[in-house]
């Protein structure tokens, strides 16, 4: 536990219970944005060499997930009049305990995976399904669009710190394209929920289902 | 037999051709009349490409062979003309041109503007995958054309998916053609476990016959028979080409489901040594089928429906030509192959050129009558004398009246099963089936006769048959052109028939390769050795010409002669209505009364007025509903249908539940997997 990586990871596993626990809508997005930067720093914890390409994604990922998109989302919440989530699918303290479980789960889980030597002692694999649970657990238990494009936001950082990983492996187009890919769907997600409001005047999916087949 | 041959870069050219000819008309003036003449114009240059290509293979023997590389797994895409590819290519590239000259008139853009592009579209499609599907010779290839076939026709055939009818029939014929393809991909993975690989191409003597190769020819049977429309698996057929526009209808009639029974003797050929269940099971299938779809034809009250199980009838005419060439296969008796097999390609032949005909000039009635119910018809002939003129001639030919066409190739398949009845180790199955299609044929005299006559003579019964009118030039060209084809066929038979001994010789040569000792000793005889085909032409052509002096003699008496028109059957009354005539149905119950089994029967459907204020209530006309269709196939579709529904409480529209569906799926197998990691050693 004494590793800088494993104190970030604990960080961004409590920013899960964060997210899940709060109804105030500022700060599950200020929560996913801080989450976000702390992830940044990850790539250059994680190598030990100091290349201008680890930097480059470390910028670019602060960048998008700490103040880009963050500022969108809280742009669209002012826009729409929005605060709080308010009756979720699943109540808070619940989805608090089921983040509990997941966490376990992902802890147990992981001691099972044949992992490279390098990374068998970090908490690297368990945060990352950890996150990616959470992640889910916000999708499907918000009602508020806003909500769930932050539970998309934490799904997405659940795989980023999975692809720590593979840092080596993977060429930095792929990374620089799975960014820009995040950032263009929140951005269109978020055209969309403005787009919602007027037309419904309303930000619950529920209704939504109106629209289906 | 090179790669880069004459006749290969000919074929696939006038494939290629006919294939886009939709693809000018997406981009066109919407209503204008460009997109339509070219896209006729290149279906008929790519068919005229076509014929010149099979007709070098059938007639000169100038057979090809083409390997395209492929990123696909399964091997090279083989594609291959043998005189069996081309035989069945002519009415492929035949019938779509005169029906996309049809269409013209038929299915303008300018009245249409909805759907006429989709409709060409599809069209070109359809006639060029049926193409390809002749040609290939790898599994993936075949199965992929065919498929293309398969949804190219469903879309071409539910053009006027408004009418509720038309979308029912779609789905239904959906459904089967989709269990057909899944019997194919069984059949294609045995096969290629049998062969090593996707290629069907036989060794040296054919495929050796083990318990699988049972398995395959009967995979064989459900998928290639559904697309023939062979009894039991004809249920989609009558809806899908009664609802389809009439060019299409024969386009499927009259070719598509040929390339179903070409599959079925394509697998076939590649086995060594049939065994004598094969060709049985085939006798009898077609039997039934010739039996079965003559039955239904007579209670149908729909003009197209009626040529639908017409073609249900001929279907089982060919098959019995197929199974008794195959029984000559495990017998050892090539005779048997030599007649079977040859009227079964020539009736494929002459069947592609009267049931198009009849389809076209049922086209024909509908947009001068604005009705494809008999009852409403009436007087045709008169309103429309040269439409009805070639719709007789169709008729007779559907009937094989000797000299047109159809009395050839029947005459052929009954002299064969004479022959294996009559000879030494006679076949049982095959003194069977003569008497079953000679009774099919009888049937079918009585649903022609009935479609004729209430159709076409008598006193016109509704408003719009009595302004019925003769189609413009663009319908009746085609339609013309078929008559003619139809009248002449026959008589050319003695020249058609080597192109089909080489057909047949091409069919039998994976088994038996030309040089081998079997080959040598046993040959297939050719046709015109075993049936005086000249001969019979000959006498078929004096018959003819005897018919045209007595016409002219008749015309000659008759302009000298005063001649008083009055109304068609007015039986001596003073004031006869068309209320006094038979009707379709009056017709057909006599029929069905006595030449047919009484699940065959009309039926009246009747909605019956409910509560003090009813909405509706109607009696249709009696109709023939397939038995099949009503006894068997819906009451077990519903109450399939039934148990699905309570999984549509699964698909609830929510996008909450199918993330809480993804999440569930993970979770499960994350747990999964750790949980093995306990359980099992490492």
């Amino acid at each position: 536990m004494t590793h800088p990586v494993d104190i970030l990871l604990v960080l961004v596993i409590l920013l899960n219970f964060l997210v899940l626990g709060t109804p105030s809508l500022r700060m599950t997005i200020r929560g996913a944005a801080l989450q976000g930067t702390l992830l940044a720093l990850l790539p250059l914890l994680v190598h030990r060499g100091f290349g201008w390409r680890v930097a480059a994604i470390a910028v670019a990922t602060m960048a998008l997930k700490g103040l880009l998109i963050p500022g969108l989302l809280e742009k669209a919440m002012r826009d729409v009049h929005i605060r709080r989530e308010v009756e979720p699918y699943v109540g808070f303290v619940p989805s608090l305990f089921l983040c509990a479980v997941g966490t376990a789960l992902a802890i147990l889980f992981s001691g099972n995976l044949p992992l490279a030597p390098e990374h068998a002692g970090t908490l690297l694999v368990p945060a990352s399904l950890a996150t990616l649970l959470s992640g889910f657990l916000v999708l499907t238990t918000r009602k508020k669009a806003i909500s769930q494009v932050v539970g998309y936001l934490i799904l997405e950082n659940g795989i980023f710190i999975f692809g720590q990983l593979l840092i080596e492996a993977m060429p930095f187009l792929v990374e620089a394209g799975v960014l820009l890919d995040l950032f263009v769907g929140i951005f269109i997600m978020g055209i969309v929920i403005n787009h919602i409001r007027q037309e419904f005047s309303s930000l619950d999916t529920e209704l939504l289902s109106e629209l289906k087949d | 037999m090179e790669a880069a041959s004459p006749g290969g870069v000919l074929l696939l050219g006038a494939i290629a051709l006919v294939a886009l000819s939709g693809l000018p008309g997406l981009i066109a003036r919407k209503g204008g009349s460009g997109g339509e003449r070219l896209s006729a114009l290149l279906v008929g240059a790519g068919a005229l490409l076509g014929l010149v290509a099979s007709a070098r293979v059938l007639f000169l023997g100038r057979s090809f062979r083409v390997e395209l590389p492929s990123p696909l797994p399964g091997g090279p895409l083989l594609l291959a003309a043998d005189p069996l590819s081309a035989l069945f290519l002519v009415p492929v590239f035949l019938v779509p041109a005169l029906g996309a000259v049809y269409g013209l008139g038929y299915w303008p853009e300018a009245e249409h503007r909805r759907d006429a592009r989709k409709l060409r579209f599809f069209y070109g499609l359809l006639a060029a995958s049926m193409a390809v599907v002749l040609l290939a010779r790898s599994g993936v290839l075949f199965l992929v054309a065919w498929e293309v076939m398969a949804l190219a026709a469903f879309f071409a055939a539910t053009t006027e998916d408004r009418q509720p009818e038309v979308r029912e029939a779609g789905w239904i014929y959906l459904v089967a053609t989709h269990a057909g393809t899944l019997g194919l991909f069984g059949m294609t993975a045995l096969l290629a476990r049998t062969t090593g690989g996707f290629a069907w191409e036989a060794p040296e003597g054919g495929l050796a016959v083990t318990a699988s190769s049972s398995v395959v020819f009967l995979l064989a049977v459900v998928g290639f028979g559904g697309k023939a429309g062979l009894f039991p698996f004809h249920f989609w057929l009558p809806g899908a080409h009664g609802g389809a526009p009439s060019h299409v209808s024969a386009v499927m009639s009259g070719v598509m489901l040929k390339v179903g029974l070409y599959g079925l003797l394509r697998v076939v050929s590649l086995y060594g040594a049939p065994p004598a269940w094969w060709g049985g099971l085939l006798l009898l299938l077609g039997a039934g089928s010739a039996l079965f779809g003559a039955a239904l034809a007579a209670g149908q009250g729909d003009v197209k429906r009626l040529l639908a199980y017409s073609s249900v009838e001929n279907v089982g005419i060919v098959t019995t030509g197929i199974g008794l060439a195959l029984l000559g296969r495990s017998a050892g008796r090539p005779e048997w192959v030599a007649l079977g097999l040859g009227g079964a390609l020539l009736h494929v032949l002459y069947h592609s050129l009267f049931k198009p005909l009849l389809f076209l000039g049922a086209g024909a009635v509908i947009h001068g009558a604005g009705t494809r119910e008999m009852d409403r018809l009436g007087g045709l002939l008169r309103r429309m004398p040269r439409t009805g003129a070639a719709f007789a001639a169709g008729c007779a030919a559907a009937l094989a009246f000797p000299p047109l066409a159809g009395f050839f190739s029947e005459l052929v398949v009954y002299l064969g099963l004479f022959r294996a009845f009559a000879g030494p180790d006679s076949s049982l199955l095959a003194a069977f089936a003569a008497p079953a299609l000679a009774v099919a044929g009888a049937v079918a005299l009585a649903a022609f006769t009935k479609l004729f006559g209430v159709a076409f003579l008598g006193s016109p019964r509704s408003d719009e048959a009595s302004h019925a009118h003769e189609p413009g030039r663009a319908m009746l060209v085609p339609i013309l052109a078929l008559a003619l084809l139809v009248a002449v066929a026959g008589l050319l038979s003695p020249l058609l028939a080597p192109g089909v001994d080489a057909a047949i010789r091409a069919w039998v040569a994976p088994a038996v390769p030309p040089g081998s000792v079997e080959a040598l000793l046993h040959p297939v005889p050719p046709l015109a050795s075993l049936v005086p085909l000249g001969t019979i032409a000959l006498l078929g052509a004096a018959l003819l010409g005897l018919l045209a002096l007595f016409a002219g003699l008749l015309a000659l008496r008759l302009r000298r002669a005063s001649v008083a028109r009055g109304a068609t059957w007015d039986c001596g009354y003073a004031r006869p209505t068309a209320r006094m005539q038979y009707t379709g149905s009056s017709f057909g119950d006599w029929i069905s009364g006595r030449l047919t089994p009484a699940a065959a029967a009309p039926v009246l459907e009747v909605r019956r007025p409910e509560g003090s204020f009813p909405r509706s209530a109607a009696v249709s006309a009696p109709r023939a509903r397939d038995p099949l269709l009503r006894r068997l196939l819906e009451p077990f579709a519903s109450r399939w249908a039934r148990r699905f529904h309570d999984l549509h409480a699964l698909q609830e529209g929510r996008l909450t539940i199918y993330l809480v569906y993804v999440l569930g799926t993970l979770v499960a197998l994350l747990a999964w997997s750790a949980l093995r990691g306990w359980v099992l050693p490492r």
